[in-house]
């Protein structure tokens, strides 16, 4: 590990008692929710990591706690320096406070996340699905959610499925 | 020396209405740009001088659903695009006909999941089944003059009945 990041980990492991590990030279640092916003204030204020290079989340179903890792991508653009921070999200956790006052960027990312997983971010200015219309049941990227929407026509099952195919009228 | 000498200038051809209504929608049926995906890129290579659809009086694609015949939904319909393809489909005027370019408008082709239109048969009628993924320009014009073969046996009464 790079030993500006070294530092910084120190930091964070005694004021907001976070875990780290290193996978290949990345390093990723666990946070608790309610320690985001302080870990992401203090990352971009003290050690300039002022670009928030993606925001996302991973569902590790059928784990339950935790089910989700949010995960954010920073990138300090002046010391050349990238850090993962995650937060572990139980299932039934009602949400992480949103990132949006820190980064502008988190907005619409966190629309995204909370689109396809159905993660809250409660105090999101926009709380608003991004991608799928407005009225969809569920969230697409979740592993629980159901994969294929029609079963494929071959020659044996070709007219049972042309039945019930809802064919449009003029 | 015009083709009217070897007809021997008889000056009058008679015909009835339906063919000459059909001859003149099929000559002049100007298509709605509604480029989605890959497929758009081989509608354009259609549209552009080596293939040239203005050969067969199309060289026109309308921005406009209000002016224009027949819609080419080329590529894949999410969702969401659905009822704004209906919608600009009911903007049409009549006659309208729909060429489903590709294997994805036709039936949802490599994309079996939530978020693509299963064909987009399911949205507007659909009049024409262009196959392929994406169909070389060749194969859209095959569509083209398919549907002007179509076009050319339609009958006022079928019309009227609907």
């Amino acid at each position: 590990m790079d030993n500006r990041l070294e530092k910084i980990v120190q930091v964070l492991q005694d004021k907001a008692g976070a875990t780290f590990e290193e996978f290949r030279g990345e390093l990723h640092v666990f946070v608790g929710a309610e320690k985001i916003v302080d870990t992401l204030t203090f990352l971009r204020d003290e050690h300039q990591f002022s670009l928030l290079s993606a925001l996302t989340a991973v569902d590790y179903w059928p784990l339950e706690n935790p089910r989700f890792h949010v995960i954010y991508q920073l990138t300090s653009l002046t010391q050349n320096l990238s850090v993962q921070v995650r937060v572990p999200v139980n299932k039934d956790q009602p949400g992480i406070p949103t990132a949006s006052g820190i980064f502008a960027a988190a907005n619409w990312r966190e629309r995204e996340v909370m689109d396809m997983f159905g993660i809250e971010f409660p105090g999101h200015p926009d709380p608003r699905r991004i991608l799928m219309p407005e009225d969809w049941d569920g969230h697409p990227l979740r592993k629980d959610y159901p994969l294929g929407y029609e079963e494929p026509q071959f020659s044996f099952n070709l007219e049972e499925i042309d039945l019930r195919k809802p064919y449009a009228r003029e | 020396m015009g083709v009217e000498q070897k007809l021997g200038n008889m000056g009058v051809v008679t015909t009835t209405l339906e063919t000459a209504v059909n001859w003149a929608r099929t000559n002049a049926m100007w298509p709605m740009l509604f480029g989605l995906a890959c497929c758009a890129i081989e509608m354009m290579a259609a549209q552009a001088s080596d293939y040239d659809m203005s050969r067969f009086g199309m060289e026109l694609m309308r921005p406009s659903p209000r002016q224009s015949d027949l819609m080419i939904v080329a590529g894949r319909v999410s969702r969401k695009m659905a009822p704004v393809l209906r919608r600009l489909y009911d903007q049409m005027p009549e006659p309208k006909w729909v060429i489903a370019m590709g294997d994805c408008a036709s039936c949802g082709g490599v994309f079996n999941n939530y978020a693509i239109v299963q064909g987009v048969d399911e949205v507007v009628p659909v009049d024409v089944y262009v196959a392929g993924c994406p169909p070389r320009p060749e194969a859209l014009i095959h569509g083209v003059v398919t549907l002007f073969e179509k076009v050319k046996g339609e009958k006022f009464a079928d019309l009227t009945k609907s």
